[in-house]
């Protein structure tokens, strides 16, 4: 019996990985073009990537764009955690419903309205915007998709563990600390990671609360496409491409690792 | 109604009947309610020190609220808790000198077998010296040296238990609670357990505190035993007391097996009674010192292997007897049940010692025989 795929998926397969990756290896491969037009191949030269390391401008909108990631990922991710533990330890409190509705909000609303609010917010309070704008924004409308990781990952989590360290003398912060926090570790991990990628690309959010001199990466070449779009363009978004997918590999890789380990002492214990 | 110990060796361990006795832990009229639901319901219950007691109950009848509540995972709604004299409120779990074997094990899937262990005691700041020295005593007394430097999901269920037992004896706690202990073990295992945990309360001079809904394991460990529904102790005795003399048919029927005829005290003379059973149309004699009148309604509880069958009718002073006919017979190798009609739509047991190796019961199917049994054996309940 034929156990192969059929021509029907296979095709169907090959058309949707094609609708989603050939832009992406486009603009992979002509970043290694010879020539200053994006669209006329002229044989293969990483001069793009030397004269992007000249670009100043270029550097220091990548800086800022990592800063910001990382800052705002953070103090989401402390704050969502905090936010997911709240919503599911407490079972009663007045207004629980609502807040639990209103983590989600954020995911679903249009994000021009979430960058105007905060920049009229940030009018009203006459504060001057720039770096720590665009952080504090950025840590507001990632933070939601945190706390929804993090809840997650402590509806499977086991109360009596918590109760098991108090009933040894634990008290209860420390109890968070050396045995909530390292079994919700995953999900953790991933609502920073989502955190800090939401962060790196956001155009819109930034653009409303940016200030002078914190223009973030995706702001840059926005504004250097609208001039013409550069294969230097092409090279950033290249670099960029590899991070992200080296960071995707390694989370996969330490995660299965970590599942064929436990599978194999799972395997020992019961032969035993 | 302590009995004399049968032999110089053994001294019977009852403080329940010594008035002097202090209380080690004590239930004072506590209630715990959930919203509308009564979990536990003004209950008092005291346990003394090294007393191996057990809650017993089905689900939801409170036993594991209680001991929740002495752990300080709950609180009560009214009542008070007293240790050693001393009134829990107010005092939150991780300073209770009261340690709990979670019914999950909850073992710290993170920590090692050794860091389990030691977890208690790292709170305590103890000095490490002294946690490396108790956690190897820990581990060598449930046997699981080789599997220190393990992880919780390298060991298998019953080494997990055994973990779990560990870490909650570690800190040589005043009462050890424990939380449907067995209930993930298979037959064998559990049974070796019961045994163990027996010796080991013995040698360890502690306090145990039991919650389990399996009869036959709170009969062969506990020294008392709660029988709880609804979040009431309905009887508090040894496990003898409770087997051999139930005061209500809710215990009579939770623990063992046990034949139920209702009836009307027809008779009362000190501690001779007489019942008059109507299915029967009969008068069955009792003795029993109990406080019925004549008229009252009650029922005669007897154990299935206190009766006994025979072709010809028991003649002599205390004997019941009235006629049968076998209905079924369950042969269980050891013991054989019989199912015995007595009346229309009324059959009884009566378990018999199968004492030859004959294959062919001398007492079969659809034989006429004579059921009896001796005033003692039964005893009437009127709740």
């Amino acid at each position: 019996m034929n156990r192969g795929p059929s021509y029907f998926s296979l095709t169907a397969m090959v058309l949707g990985f094609a609708f989603l990756y050939l832009p992406i290896v486009l603009l992979i491969i002509f970043s290694f073009n010879e020539s200053r037009l994006v669209t006329v191949w002229a044989g293969f030269s990483t001069k793009w990537y030397v004269e992007l390391f000249r670009n100043e401008q270029l550097l220091q909108a990548a800086w800022v764009t990592l800063r910001v990631a990382v800052t705002s990922a953070t103090l989401a991710t402390v704050l969502g955690t905090m936010a997911a533990m709240a919503l599911t330890r407490q079972r009663r409190f007045f207004g629980r419903t609502l807040f639990s509705g209103m983590i989600y909000a954020p995911l679903v609303m249009p994000e021009v309205i979430l960058g105007l609010s905060m920049l009229l917010l940030f009018v009203a309070m006459d504060q001057a915007r720039g770096f720590w704008t665009i952080m504090i924004a950025h840590t507001t409308f990632t933070m939601c998709y945190v706390a929804v990781v993090v809840q997650s990952r402590l509806a499977g989590f086991d109360r009596s563990l918590e109760e098991a360290a108090m009933d040894l003398g634990c008290p209860p912060l420390r109890t968070f600390f050396s045995i909530t926090l390292p079994q919700i570790m995953p999900g953790v991990i991933a609502g920073w990671m989502l955190a800090f990628t939401l962060s790196l690309d956001d155009l819109v959010i930034a653009s409303f609360t940016t200030g002078p001199g914190a223009t973030t990466l995706p702001m840059k070449i926005y504004s250097q496409v609208r001039l013409g779009v550069t294969p230097e363009i092409n090279a950033v978004c290249t670099i960029l491409i590899g991070i992200v997918t080296l960071g995707v590999i390694a989370v996969s890789i330490t995660s299965k690792r970590q599942r064929l380990q436990q599978e194999r002492d799972e395997r020992m214990a019961m032969e035993q | 109604m302590a009995k004399k110990p049968i032999g110089p060796v053994r001294r019977a361990f009852a403080p329940w009947d010594d008035p002097a006795q202090p209380a080690f832990i004590e239930f004072r009229n506590v209630t715990k309610r959930f919203g509308d639901f009564v979990a536990v319901d003004d209950l008092s219950l005291t346990i003394y020190e090294r007393e191996f007691h057990a809650l017993l109950g089905g689900s939801g009848c409170g036993k594991t609220t209680l001991m929740r509540m002495l752990a300080g995972f709950e609180n009560p709604t009214s009542g008070q808790i007293f240790l050693e004299g001393q009134d829990l409120a107010g005092i939150p779990p991780y300073r209770r000198p009261v340690n709990m074997m979670f019914q999950s094990y909850a073992l710290f899937p993170h920590m090692s077998v050794e860091k389990n262990i030691a977890f208690g005691l790292l709170q305590d700041k103890m000095p490490k010296a002294d946690v490396d020295k108790r956690v190897k005593e820990m581990l060598q007394l449930v046997k699981l040296e080789p599997f220190a430097k393990r992880k919780p999901h390298q060991l298998s269920g019953g080494q997990k238990q055994r973990v779990a037992l560990a870490r909650s004896l570690a800190k040589r706690p005043k009462v050890l609670l424990l939380d449907e202990p067995l209930g993930a073990l298979d037959k064998k295992l559990r049974e070796e357990t019961q045994l163990e945990l027996m010796t080991l309360q013995e040698d360890l001079r502690m306090t145990f505190l039991i919650v389990t809904h399996d009869q036959e394991e709170a009969m062969t460990m506990a020294d008392r035993i709660s029988v709880m529904d609804h979040g009431r102790i309905l009887q508090n005795d040894t496990p003898a007391t409770i087997y051999e003399m139930p005061n209500s048919r809710f215990v009579a029927e939770f623990i063992g097996d046990i034949n139920i005829l209702e009836g009307q005290i027809s008779k009362k003379e000190g501690d001779q009674i007489q019942l008059f059973s109507s299915v029967l149309g009969d008068h069955l004699d009792i003795v029993q010192s109990i406080d019925v009148n004549v008229g009252d309604k009650a029922a005669l509880a007897i154990r299935p292997e206190k009766m006994r069958i025979s072709f010809d009718k028991p003649e002599g002073p205390g004997i019941n007897a009235i006629p049968g006919e076998v209905w079924d017979i369950a042969y269980m190798g050891d013991v054989s049940i019989y199912h015995i009609k007595i009346a229309e739509a009324v059959t009884v047991r009566s378990i018999v010692a199968n004492t030859t190796r004959l294959v062919e019961r001398p007492i079969t199917w659809d034989d006429k025989i004579w059921l009896s049994w001796n005033r003692d054996a039964g005893v009437i309940l009127t709740r």
